[in-house]
C-alpha cells in the first residue's frame, strides 16, 4: 500500500520545485521575522519531504526516474532521476538550505524577502542540476543557479562586490556557452538529449577529443582547476556567508559532477589520452592552492583558496579511474561541502563578531569564545583530514588511489596534505591562542548563540559519523561508480581493468580497512602524513 | 477569373486593420485632435487589434489558399505572423499612451501611421511574390518614414528621419533592382515557381546575385551587418515608444519574407554562405558595438544587428526546423524587446533617453519592473528558462550539423561577450547606488497598475514560454512543413 503511494509520488519534481512554490509563497510576506520562519519551514518541510529519498537502493542505475516529453519536436524531455553519483550531491543540496537560513538571520539586515527567494531558487538549481538527466535540462538548471547566486553576490556582498559578481558571471557563463555547444552537438551526433542513452553510445575518437574539450573548460571553470580558479577567491570573498556556503558546497560539485556524469561515460577514450593533463592540473591544483592558502591573511581567503586544493583532491581521484580514487573523490565532495560549508558559516559568525575577516582582528578567541574554538577546531581538523573525521576518509581514499596508479604521483600529492595541515593550524592557532588586537576585543563577544549551536551542530556530527562510519553511504555510491568503471574501461578496451576494480563480495564499511592491508606503500606514507600535523598541534 | 480565389472570410484580420486605418485616418482629420470623438477614435485601436488577433488565430490550422494568382498566401505561417503583428501592435498601443514626445495635435495622425504600418506588415505576412512583397514592405516602411521625427523639438529625431529614409531609399533601390534581375533570368516573381529554380553561381550568376540584391532590402529592415548603421541612430533619436515599435514589428515583417525566401535556399549555396557569414559577422560585430554603448536605446540598437543574426543562424540550414525555429526566435526577439522598451518608457516619464545610471535603484522603486527587466535582460543573453534560450537553443540545434558548426560555436562564443551589457541592465536595475550622475535629477517612474501589469505580464509570457515552448514551436513546424514540402 505504502509502496504503490510512494511510486507514483514524484520525488525529485516535488524536491526540485518545492523551493520555487515557497519562493512564490514567500512573495507577499511583509515581515522580516516571518520571512525567515517561513523560509527555514520550507527548508525543514523540504527535508520531511525528501525522507523516501532515505529508500535509494545501493545498485546501479537510475532510481526515482520521471519522464514526461517536454518538447516533442526536438526529443526533449523532462526526466529526472538519480544513481550513486548524484544521491549526495541531492542530500548536501537539502541540507545546506536551513543551515543557510539560519547562518543568515542575523547576518543579513536588508531586502531580506529578496535574500530568502534567492537562496529557495538556488536550492531548486542545485537539486534540479543533480536529479536532471537530459542534457538541456541540466543545462537549464545549470544555468538557472548562476542568476540568484550572481545576484546574491552583487546585492548582498561586501564592498567589492561588483568586480566579484561580474567576474563570477562571466567566467562561469564563458566556460557553459561551449557546453551549450557541445549539448547540440551530442543532441546531432548521438540523436538524443538523453544523458542515459548518450552514456551508452560510442562516439568517434575525433568527436569524443572534442567534446571533451568542451565539456572541460565548462567543468573546470566551475570546480575550478588551476588556472581558471580566480573567480573562485574574489567570489567567496565577496559573497555573504549563505552564498559562500552554497558556492562552496553545491556549486564548486557542480564541475566535478559533470566530469563524472558527462566526460567519462560520453568521451572515455579521450578522458584516457587527457588523464595525464587533468591529473597534472589536479595536482597543481593542490600545491598551489594548498600554497597559496598558507599565504594569506583573510580568513575566508584562506578557506576559499583552501576549497580549490580540496577540489584538486576531487579531481585527482575522478581521473585516476580506480574504484578507489573515483569512490574518495565523490566522498570528497560530500565532505567539502560538509567542512567547507561549515567554516564559512562560522567565518560569518566571527564576522558578525569583529566586523572582520582578517586573521589578525580575530585572535585569542580560545579564551572568550570557547564553543566556537571547539567547532573550528573540529571542522579544521576534518578539513585536513584527521583521522577519525570524514576529511580523512575521502582525501586518504584518493591518495590510496594515487599510490596505487603510481608511486611518484603520490609523493607529489603528499606535501598538499602536508600544507593543508600546516594553513589550517596556522589559522587556528592564531585564532585560539593568538594575542587580540586590542584588549577590548573579543572581551565583549558572545559565544555561540542557539541559532548557531544548530547550524553548526549537524555539520559537526555528520563529521564525526562520516569519519568513523563511512561504509553506509560508500555502499550507496559504489555500484553505480563500479557501473560507471566498467563501462569506462570496456570502451577503452582494457579488459583485464575492469575485473580489478570489482572485487566481489566486499563487505560494506570495511573498504578503508581491506585496502590498507594488500598495500604495503599506502601503511608507511599515512602516518607520514598524519604525524606532522599532530606534532605541530602539541606545540 | 478561376484564379482569383476571393475570399472575404479569410481576409478579416487585414480587414480589421483596414478599417481600423480609416478610422484613425478620419480622427486625423477632426479639427480639434483632442476632442473626446479623436479620443474615442484612438481607443478604437486596441479593440480592433485583440479582434484580428483572434481572426487570425480562429484560421490557424485552416487549410493553406493562394489568392490574386498565387501572389497572396494564407497559410498557418502568415496567420501566425498575423496573429504576432496585432498582439504586437497592441503592446506597442499600450506602451505609446503616455506619448509624452509627440504634440497634442499630432497625435491622431500618429496613430494613423501606426495602424498604417502594421496594416502593411499584415499584408506582408502574407504576401508570396516578390512585387507583393515589395509592395507591402514599403507600405510599412513609408509610415515609419513618417513616425521617426515625430518626437518633437529633437534635432536627433530629424537626422534619424532622414537617416532612416535615405538609407531605406537605397536600400529600396537595391531590391527594385535585384528585383528586375530576378525576373530577367527566372522569368517570374512567384515564389512557389522561384524555387523550383536552380540557384547555382556558374549557372545562374544573375539570379543569385539578383536575389542577394533582394535580401538587401529585407537586411536593411532587419539591421543586419552591412545594412545596420541606420538602427542605433534611429533607436537613440526617435522617441522612446517609437523606438518600441521600430525595433520590433518591421522585424517580423523582414522574417517572414526571408522564411518564404529560405524555403529556395539550400546548404551549401552561395548565398546560403553568404547568409552564414553575415549572421556570424552581425553577431559578433553588434555585440562588441554595444559593449561600448551608454545609452539604453543605442546599447539595444546594436543588440538587435546581433539578433538579426541569430534568427539568420535558423534560415541557414534550410530545414523546416530551422525556419520554423527563425520564426520563433523572432517572436522571441519581439517579446523581449517590447518588455525592454515597455520598461525604459515607464522610467523614462519625461521621454527622455535613459543611460544605465537611469536604472540605479530601480529595484527599490519598482519591484516589479526591476524583475521584468532582469526577465528580458537574461532573455535577450538567451540564459534559461527563458524563451530567448529556447529559441536560441533551436537555432543552434538545427544549424549544427549542415555544414555550418563553427556558425554554431560563433553564436555560443557571442553569449559570454553578450552577458556583459545585459548584465550592466541588472546590475543597474539592482544596485543600491541612487545618486545620479551629475545634475540630473531623477525621474518619478509611471508605477500605475496598467504599467507594472503590463512589464509583469510580458515576463510571464518571457518566463512561460522558455519553459513550455513546445506548443507554439509545434504549430510553426507544422506549418513550415507544409511550406517545405
Amino acid at each position: 500500500m505504502i509502496t504503490d503511494l510512494l511510486s507514483c509520488y514524484p520525488l525529485l519534481t516535488v524536491l526540485t520545485f518545492w523551493p520555487l512554490l515557497a519562493a512564490l509563497i514567500l512573495s507577499p510576506v511583509k515581515n522580516e521575522r516571518t520571512i525567515r520562519l517561513v523560509t527555514m519551514a520550507a527548508a525543514l518541510i523540504e527535508l520531511v519531504l525528501a525522507i523516501p529519498l532515505l529508500g535509494f537502493e545501493s545498485r546501479a542505475g537510475f532510481q526515482f526516474e520521471e519522464l514526461i516529453a517536454w518538447a516533442p519536436e526536438w526529443k526533449l524531455n523532462y526526466h529526472l532521476g538519480v544513481d550513486g553519483l548524484s544521491i549526495l550531491m541531492i542530500w548536501l543540496s537539502i541540507l545546506t538550505l536551513p543551515m543557510c537560513v539560519l547562518c543568515s538571520w542575523t547576518y543579513i539586515g536588508r531586502r531580506v524577502k529578496e535574500f530568502h527567494i534567492c537562496l529557495l531558487l538556488m536550492t531548486m538549481a542545485c537539486v534540479g542540476v543533480f536529479s536532471a538527466l537530459d542534457t538541456v535540462l541540466f543545462y537549464v538548471f545549470w544555468e538557472a543557479l548562476l542568476i540568484p547566486m550572481y545576484l546574491m553576490i552583487a546585492i548582498w556582498g561586501s564592498d567589492d562586490r561588483r568586480y566579484a559578481s561580474i567576474k563570477f558571471f562571466l567566467y562561469t557563463l564563458a566556460g557553459s556557452t561551449l557546453l551549450l555547444v557541445a549539448i547540440v552537438a551530442l543532441r546531432i551526433t548521438g540523436g538524443t538529449f538523453s544523458i542515459p542513452e548518450l552514456m551508452t553510445t560510442e562516439f568517434s575518437y575525433g568527436f569524443q577529443y572534442w567534446i571533451f574539450l568542451a565539456f572541460f573548460i565548462a567543468f573546470a571553470i566551475k570546480v575550478p582547476m588551476f588556472p581558471f580558479h580566480t573567480w573562485l577567491p574574489a567570489a567567496h570573498v565577496q559573497a555573504p556567508s549563505a552564498g559562500s556556503v552554497i558556492l562552496a558546497a553545491v556549486l564548486l560539485k557542480m564541475g566535478t559532477y559533470g566530469f563524472l556524469r558527462f566526460s567519462i561515460p560520453m568521451a572515455p577514450v579521450a578522458s584516457t589520452d587527457f588523464a595525464p593533463m587533468m591529473i597534472a592540473i589536479s595536482v597543481a591544483s593542490i600545491l598551489y592552492g594548498g600554497a597559496v592558502a598558507l599565504g594569506q591573511q583573510d580568513i575566508k581567503k584562506l578557506i576559499a583558496y583552501s576549497s580549490v586544493a580540496h577540489m584538486g583532491f576531487v579531481t585527482l581521484g575522478i581521473f585516476l579511474f580506480s574504484l578507489d580514487g573515483v569512490n574518495g573523490a565523490i566522498f570528497q565532495m560530500l565532505n567539502h561541502g560538509i567542512i567547507t560549508g561549515a567554516l564559512f558559516m562560522m567565518v560569518g559568525a566571527v564576522y558578525e563578531r569583529s566586523h572582520s575577516r582578517e586573521i589578525v582582528k580575530n585572535m585569542g578567541l580560545g579564551k572568550y569564545l570557547p564553543a566556537f574554538m571547539f567547532f573550528w577546531g573540529l571542522f579544521g581538523l576534518a578539513s585536513f583530514g584527521f583521522p577519525g573525521t570524514n576529511g580523512f576518509v575521502g582525501e586518504f581514499m584518493v591518495i590510496l588511489a594515487a599510490f596505487r596508479a603510481n608511486t611518484t604521483l603520490g609523493l607529489l600529492v603528499i606535501p598538499g596534505a602536508l600544507l593543508s595541515a600546516a594553513y589550517i593550524l596556522k589559522v587556528t592557532l592564531k585564532m585560539a591562542w593568538g594575542q587580540p588586537a586590542s584588549p577590548a576585543s573579543g572581551g565583549s563577544w558572545r559565544d555561540l548563540k542557539k541559532k548557531e549551536w544548530a547550524y553548526l551542530a549537524l555539520p559537526a556530527v555528520l563529521v564525526v559519523w562520516l569519519g568513523l562510519a563511512p561504509g553506509g553511504v560508500l555502499g550507496l555510491i559504489e555500484p553505480s561508480v563500479e557501473d560507471t568503471l566498467k563501462t569506462f574501461h570496456q570502451r577503452n578496451g582494457r579488459v583485464d581493468l575492469v575485473q580489478v576494480t570489482s572485487p566481489a563480495g566486499r563487505p560494506e564499511g570495511l573498504i578503508i580497512e581491506e585496502n590498507i592491508l594488500p598495500e604495503p606503500t599506502v601503511t608507511t606514507t599515512e602516518p607520514a602524513a598524519a604525524e606532522p600535523a599532530e606534532t605541530e598541534m602539541e606545540k | 477569373m478561376d484564379n482569383l480565389n476571393f475570399s472575404l472570410a479569410r481576409l478579416f484580420p487585414e480587414a480589421v486593420f483596414l478599417a481600423l486605418v480609416l478610422v484613425q485616418m478620419t480622427g486625423s482629420m477632426l479639427k480639434n485632435s483632442s476632442s473626446s470623438l479623436a479620443n474615442f477614435l484612438i481607443r478604437l485601436c486596441p479593440v480592433g487589434a485583440l479582434l484580428a488577433a483572434v481572426l487570425a488565430a480562429c484560421s490557424l490550422s485552416a487549410a493553406p489558399q493562394d489568392m490574386f494568382y498565387q501572389g497572396y498566401r494564407i497559410d498557418g505561417l502568415s496567420q501566425f505572423f498575423k496573429v504576432l503583428v496585432s498582439l504586437g501592435y497592441l503592446v506597442a498601443w499600450f506602451n505609446t499612451r503616455p506619448q509624452t514626445t509627440v504634440e497634442e495635435e499630432l497625435k491622431p495622425d500618429y496613430y494613423l501611421f501606426l495602424t498604417l504600418s502594421a496594416f502593411g506588415l499584415l499584408v506582408l505576412s502574407s504576401a508570396a511574390e516578390l512585387v507583393a512583397i515589395y509592395l507591402a514592405m514599403e507600405l510599412s516602411s513609408y509610415a515609419l518614414y513618417v513616425l521617426i521625427p515625430a518626437r518633437t523639438r529633437s534635432k536627433q529625431a530629424a537626422e534619424a528621419g532622414l537617416k532612416y529614409i535615405l538609407f531605406g531609399a537605397a536600400a529600396t533601390a537595391l531590391a527594385l533592382y535585384g528585383l528586375a534581375m530576378i525576373i530577367a533570368t527566372q522569368g517570374g516573381t512567384v515564389i512557389s515557381e522561384l524555387s523550383q529554380k536552380t540557384w547555382l553561381v556558374p549557372d545562374n550568376i544573375l539570379a543569385v546575385a539578383g536575389l542577394t540584391l533582394f535580401l538587401s532590402g529585407m537586411f536593411f529592415k532587419l539591421a543586419l551587418f552591412p545594412f545596420h548603421f541606420w538602427c542605433p541612430d534611429v533607436y537613440q533619436g526617435a522617441g522612446n515608444e517609437t523606438a518600441a515599435y521600430v525595433a520590433t514589428l518591421p522585424k517580423l515583417g523582414a522574417v517572414i519574407v526571408l522564411i518564404r525566401i529560405g524555403t529556395m535556399l539550400a546548404p551549401g549555396q552561395p548565398v546560403t554562405t553568404t547568409l552564414a557569414v553575415l549572421a556570424a559577422v552581425s553577431i559578433t560585430y553588434g555585440n562588441l558595438a554595444a559593449l561600448a554603448q551608454k545609452d539604453l536605446k543605442r546599447m539595444l540598437g546594436f543588440s538587435s544587428v546581433a539578433h538579426a543574426g541569430y534568427i539568420l543562424v535558423g534560415l541557414v540550414s534550410g530545414t523546416a526546423e530551422g525556419l520554423a525555429a527563425a520564426a520563433f526566435y523572432a517572436m522571441a526577439y519581439v517579446l523581449m524587446n517590447l518588455l525592454c522598451f515597455w520598461v525604459i518608457a515607464r522610467i523614462s516619464t519625461d521621454g527622455r533617453n535613459l543611460t544605465y545610471q537611469d536604472l540605479n535603484g530601480l529595484s527599490a522603486r519598482s519591484p516589479y519592473l526591476a524583475l521584468s527587466l532582469l526577465a528580458a535582460a537574461f532573455s535577450l543573453v538567451g540564459l534559461p528558462p527563458t524563451v530567448g534560450f529556447i529559441g536560441k537553443l533551436w537555432l543552434i540545434t538545427s544549424a549544427w550539423g549542415h555544414g555550418y558548426d563553427w556558425l554554431v560555436i560563433v553564436v555560443c562564443v557571442n553569449t559570454a561577450i553578450a552577458i556583459f551589457y545585459y548584465l550592466s541592465l541588472v546590475r543597474h536595475a539592482y544596485s543600491e547606488e541612487t545618486i545620479y550622475h551629475g545634475a540630473v535629477q531623477s525621474l518619478a517612474l509611471d508605477k500605475s497598475l496598467m504599467s507594472q501589469a503590463g512589464a509583469v505580464i510580458l515576463a510571464l509570457l518571457v518566463i512561460l514560454l522558455g519553459i513550455i515552448p513546445s506548443p507554439v514551436y509545434g504549430l510553426l513546424l507544422s506549418v513550415v512543413k507544409v511550406l517545405t514540402s
